[in-house]
């Protein structure tokens, strides 16, 4: 369980709410003036939809609120939110994002980002802004393809992928997002899909609450280049067996299937009858040890979906690096007695030794 | 002039026992193995005489490598100071006083040593195996290859060692003091007292009273060597050299930078972000401002030098100064980013500590080479402004130069030092808050302009008249929600266009604003104290001081010449055309390959001719000399 270190819990923590009597907002209200230019059936229409609908029920003033992107679909994001909004270059959104949200301890700062963008030019940026805990949001959205640059594989698409640019089927074993996370010390991690309207906002709810780094990692349909990579969890009936919805506290399992831990550490999926009770595996999101959250990763390793988890892997509090920069900022600044006056400026340039010509 | 004389005793009561000859300058040089301590005793001999009044200036030269193999040519490490009883323009050419303290110290820099300069050895180390990793087959103390020096060997580790023979330490130990001793016995040489230093030891090694009591002992038992030995029959003096009136402090060129930085937020009233990623010759720029906290100092270590640059353009997005800090191979890096930059028009400080190239280069020594990089080095037509610093202490006013351009015009500015800069030190006359430049800094918190409908409407891309700059309304103001990015803008609304003319217009409004800075910085002063020069030296950057000096120089025989020196490499000052157009003959020297020559050439269409080194260290003023006397010579000649 989470220890209090006197650090504040919350994501929104220090972001100023609507004020009381102010009328609330509404989907409306964060809906830009631009006309929105992804294909027609694109995953990224559900997502923005959803991200519409829950902004406003964060309660937050808009003005306080920043979203910033990459390079790729996904990260026109931006531009369709009544917000304040960065569209920066390709893979180096978090950079941005650290800069910002380290600055500005009243923002709720959230990064858009794709499988190419967080995880090949990117990947740097991604694992470096989980493991220091920054307090932003990383929403990537997988479709396990390159869609701007027309339909060459990704860091995620499976092996053997045929594209323009692999012809023969690629050769890269993909990235699981989920594993990479946990092992860049992400303090939460999520997945969710664009078709799933509820389950997608209650997970943002989720990344909100948080005070530190997420990755929610978003299936996403790409009609045009991948189209139906994710249609077998979208199948009513296939879904009911595939998918493990992942409850803090509660068994994971799905339709007679049951998870249970396996002598080798790994997490497998074997019918209810098969499984030894104290072998179950009950889910804790809280847990320090990332070692369970990453078997449960694991399970969509192969790429087949066999057995896809979704909901938050992992939730766990840690001091955030922001809040700790700010601190020691300020800690420094109340130490020296108040803002730097021009008379502590003259102090430091004159330094300790210095010497008087004339007078 | 006057200066608050803290003496030693020690030095106060003796120093008058040998004759005392005043010598109006001395370059000193102290060399060693990189773990010897070089760097450390050059510094504080530096700060000795800056306290003292003199004016200086310094040149620390050092391996890449942080402790080379021991006695070995490359891991010689030296730290030159001129010092002077008038103002200093160079850390001088050649040494007058060479401190070795092995044969691969001797040998490395020898060379640079003219007939009859003074040698101090420790003999100590002249072992024969010593001798032989540098190459000398019979020791050059006994060869007769140094008659035309006057050398000094002495046995300076034995002398420490057997100086320290009371202390509770080990052997090792009390060899590294002899470092201090050197220092102690240079001070008694130029009668300097050692109360600075020996104040520093007290504080450095405040926590090791074995290592504190050793070091001032091994530092007072070189002075009395001095004394003592019959091996120096006089000692020296340098007077205080007389400058205007204030209190004075030493400082090196990346500290001013940061203190630049620091005043310039200050001033602003904004919060200083840095971004960083640590790399030679602009590390300590990272180092200082980590400890500023207390002036709101915000520094974030960033994970690679893409990653620096980026904290800094959101920093700046949010409302404060960002600021990254690099040297050539982390500009190339960043090149992605300030471009962004430069298309989102927000202030953004880069950083570039100059060092040798291309690639990793020469990290710890000198060069003027990125100033192409610094203006063309980015995709597509993405002007930014640059600025570089002439001095050590100009480090400071160019910082707050470079701040005011980028929050004035909502633009990067690449701030160009170098290597030389970054280490050298000089003294600075310490400037009084209340005089620095005022950097007004408004942020946009109001609608600008009507929709189609006649409402209230943010437009970020409409442009102040007079700088072209756009508004800067920050994150948390309500009705301002806007969007930017890398993408092309529309004028005035900013949003997503791919229209033909409006590209091309915002292509000239961008280079536009950077050449309407012209209108707010000075032109370009020349100095020609004869008023009829035919030629024109023109610099940039750090050879301002060989450039100064070898006018000087030049002038003492009747060669004619005048001076300038840009300050501001894009844009240029609005005279530079005029002012070069009045010389028979223009000559540009560059620690390049003629980088600013081809931009003067290109821009003016004047013959400036290019005289260029790339050797990792400042030219020389008397090599310059020379050639202003060639030049002048030559022009004469043809009348």
């Amino acid at each position: 369980m989470s220890i209090d270190l006197g650090m504040p819990s919350s994501g929104v923590a220090f972001v100023p709410q609507l004020a009381e009597g102010s009328p609330a907002l509404g989907r409306k209200d964060y809906t830009s003036d631009q006309d929105v230019r992804w294909c027609p059936g694109c995953g990224d229409y559900a997502i923005l939809a959803a991200m519409q609908g829950f902004l406003p029920e964060l309660g937050l003033r808009k003005e306080n609120i920043v979203f910033i992107s990459g390079i790729g679909c996904s990260s026109r994001f931006p531009y369709y939110l009544d917000t304040y909004g960065l569209h920066s270059i390709h893979g180096r959104a978090p950079t941005f994002a650290t800069g910002l949200a380290t600055a500005r301890e009243d923002l709720s700062v959230w990064v858009i980002t794709g499988d190419g963008d967080a995880l090949s030019i990117g990947g740097n940026h991604l694992i470096h802004a989980l493991r220091r805990n920054v307090n932003i949001k990383i929403l990537l959205f997988n479709n396990e393809i390159y869609g701007l640059t027309k339909g060459q594989y990704s860091p995620t698409s499976r092996a053997g992928t045929i594209t323009k640019s692999s012809p023969l089927g690629s050769l890269d074993a993909p990235f699981t997002p989920v594993s990479v996370a946990l092992g860049a010390e992400a303090t939460f991690v999520a997945r969710t899909m664009d078709s799933e309207r509820k389950h997608l906002t209650e997970v943002l709810h989720a990344a909100a609450a948080h005070r530190g780094a997420a990755l929610v990692e978003i299936y996403q349909n790409c009609p045009i280049f991948n189209d139906g990579a994710f249609d077998v969890l979208k199948d009513k009936d296939e879904a009911a067996a595939r998918i493990l919805w992942l409850k803090d506290g509660e068994e994971v399992a799905t339709g007679d299937r049951v998870a249970v831990r396996a002598d080798d550490g790994s997490i497998q999926v074997v019918p209810r009858a098969e499984a030894s009770p104290t072998r179950i595996v009950r889910h804790s999101v809280d847990t320090e040890h990332p070692s369970s959250a990453f078997a449960l990763s694991r399970l969509t390793s192969d790429g087949l979906l066999a057995h896809v988890p979704m909901g938050v892997f992992r939730d766990v509090s840690r001091p955030t690096y922001d809040d700790m920069v700010r601190g020691q900022v300020s800690a420094a600044v109340e130490a020296a007695g108040g803002p730097a006056t021009d008379a502590d400026l003259a102090a430091l340039l004159a330094g300790r030794d210095t010497w008087t010509v004339g007078g | 002039m006057a200066h608050t004389a803290i003496g030693s005793p020690r030095a106060g009561d003796h120093h008058m026992s040998k004759p005392v000859q005043q010598l109006d300058r001395v370059v000193i040089r102290f060399a060693g193995d990189s773990g010897d301590g070089m760097q450390l005793t050059g510094d504080r001999f530096t700060s000795d005489a800056a306290f003292h009044g003199n004016d200086l200036s310094t040149l620390p030269n050092f391996p890449a490598e942080i402790r080379a193999p021991q006695g070995t040519i490359h891991g010689v490490s030296s730290f030159q100071l001129h010092i002077a009883d008038h103002d200093v323009l160079t850390p001088g050419d050649a040494p007058d006083v060479l401190v070795a303290m092995n044969p691969a110290a001797l040998k490395a820099n020898l060379a640079d040593l003219p007939r009859g300069a003074t040698i101090i050895v420790d003999t100590d180390e002249f072992s024969r195996r010593n001798l032989a990793k540098v190459g000398y087959a019979a020791s050059p103390l006994d060869d007769g290859s140094l008659e035309s020096y006057h050398v000094h060997a002495l046995p300076l580790t034995s002398i420490t060692v057997d100086a320290l023979a009371e202390h509770p330490l080990t052997r090792k130990d009390k060899e590294r003091a002899k470092n201090m001793f050197a220092l102690g016995l240079l001070s008694w040489l130029y009668t300097r007292p050692t109360s600075t230093t020996e104040r520093f030891i007290l504080s450095k090694f405040a926590r090791k009273p074995d290592l504190l009591a050793a070091n001032v002992a091994a530092l007072r038992a070189g002075f009395a060597f001095g004394e003592t030995t019959e091996d120096f029959a006089h000692t020296y003096q340098v007077a205080a050299a007389s400058m205007p009136d204030g209190t004075y402090r030493n400082i090196t060129g990346n500290v001013a930078l940061s203190y630049g930085l620091v005043a310039a937020a200050h001033q602003a009233g904004l919060r200083l972000v840095l971004g960083s990623y640590p790399i030679t010759p602009a590390s300590d720029i990272l180092h200082t401002l980590s400890g500023l906290k207390r002036f709101d100092v915000t520094t974030m270590q960033a994970e690679d030098e893409i990653a620096g640059v980026g904290i800094a353009i959101g920093a700046s997005f949010g409302g404060a100064l960002g600021v990254t800090t690099t040297s050539g191979p982390g500009l190339a890096l960043k090149a992605e980013a300030i471009g962004l930059a430069v298309s989102l028009e927000l202030p953004l400080v880069v950083v570039n500590v100059q060092r040798g190239g291309p690639s990793t280069g020469l990290p710890t020594k000198t060069e003027q080479a990125d100033l192409l990089q610094a203006m063309f080095g980015r995709n597509g037509e993405s002007p930014v402004a640059i600025v570089a610093p002439q001095s050590p202490t100009d480090c400071f006013d160019a910082a707050i130069e470079a701040c005011r351009i980028a929050t004035a015009y909502r633009t990067p500015v690449i701030l160009l030092s170098d290597g030389y800069l970054a280490n050298g030190s000089e003294p600075w006359k310490v400037p009084v808050p209340a005089e620095l430049p005022a950097l007004d800094v408004t942020f946009t918190t109001e609608p600008n302009g009507v929709d189609a409908s006649g409402s209230p409407v943010f437009q970020p891309y409409l442009r102040d008249p007079e700088t072209l700059a756009r508004p800067w309304a920050i994150p948390g103001t309500p009705g301002l929600e806007h969007r930017i990015g890398g993408i092309e803008k529309a004028d005035v609304t900013g949003n997503i266009s791919y229209d033909p003319d409006n590209h091309e217009l915002m292509t000239k409004l961008r280079a536009g604003k950077i050449a309407k800075v012209a209108d707010t910085i000075p032109g370009l002063e020349v100095d020609d104290p004869d008023g009829d020069a035919r030629v024109l030296v023109i610099g940039w950057g750090s050879t301002y001081g060989p450039i100064r000096q070898a006018a000087r120089s030049a002038r003492l025989t009747g060669h004619r010449v005048a001076t300038t020196h840009l300050r501001h490499l894009n844009p240029f000052p609005l005279n530079t055309g005029e002012v070069l157009r009045r010389y028979e003959r223009v000559i540009m020297p560059e620690m390049n390959l003629g980088q600013c020559a081809m931009l003067l050439r290109a821009a003016y269409l004047v013959d400036v001719q290019s005289h260029t080194a790339v050797r990792g260290l400042p030219f020389k003023a008397s090599e310059l000399a020379e050639i202003i006397r060639t030049a002048v010579d030559g022009l004469e000649a043809t009348k």
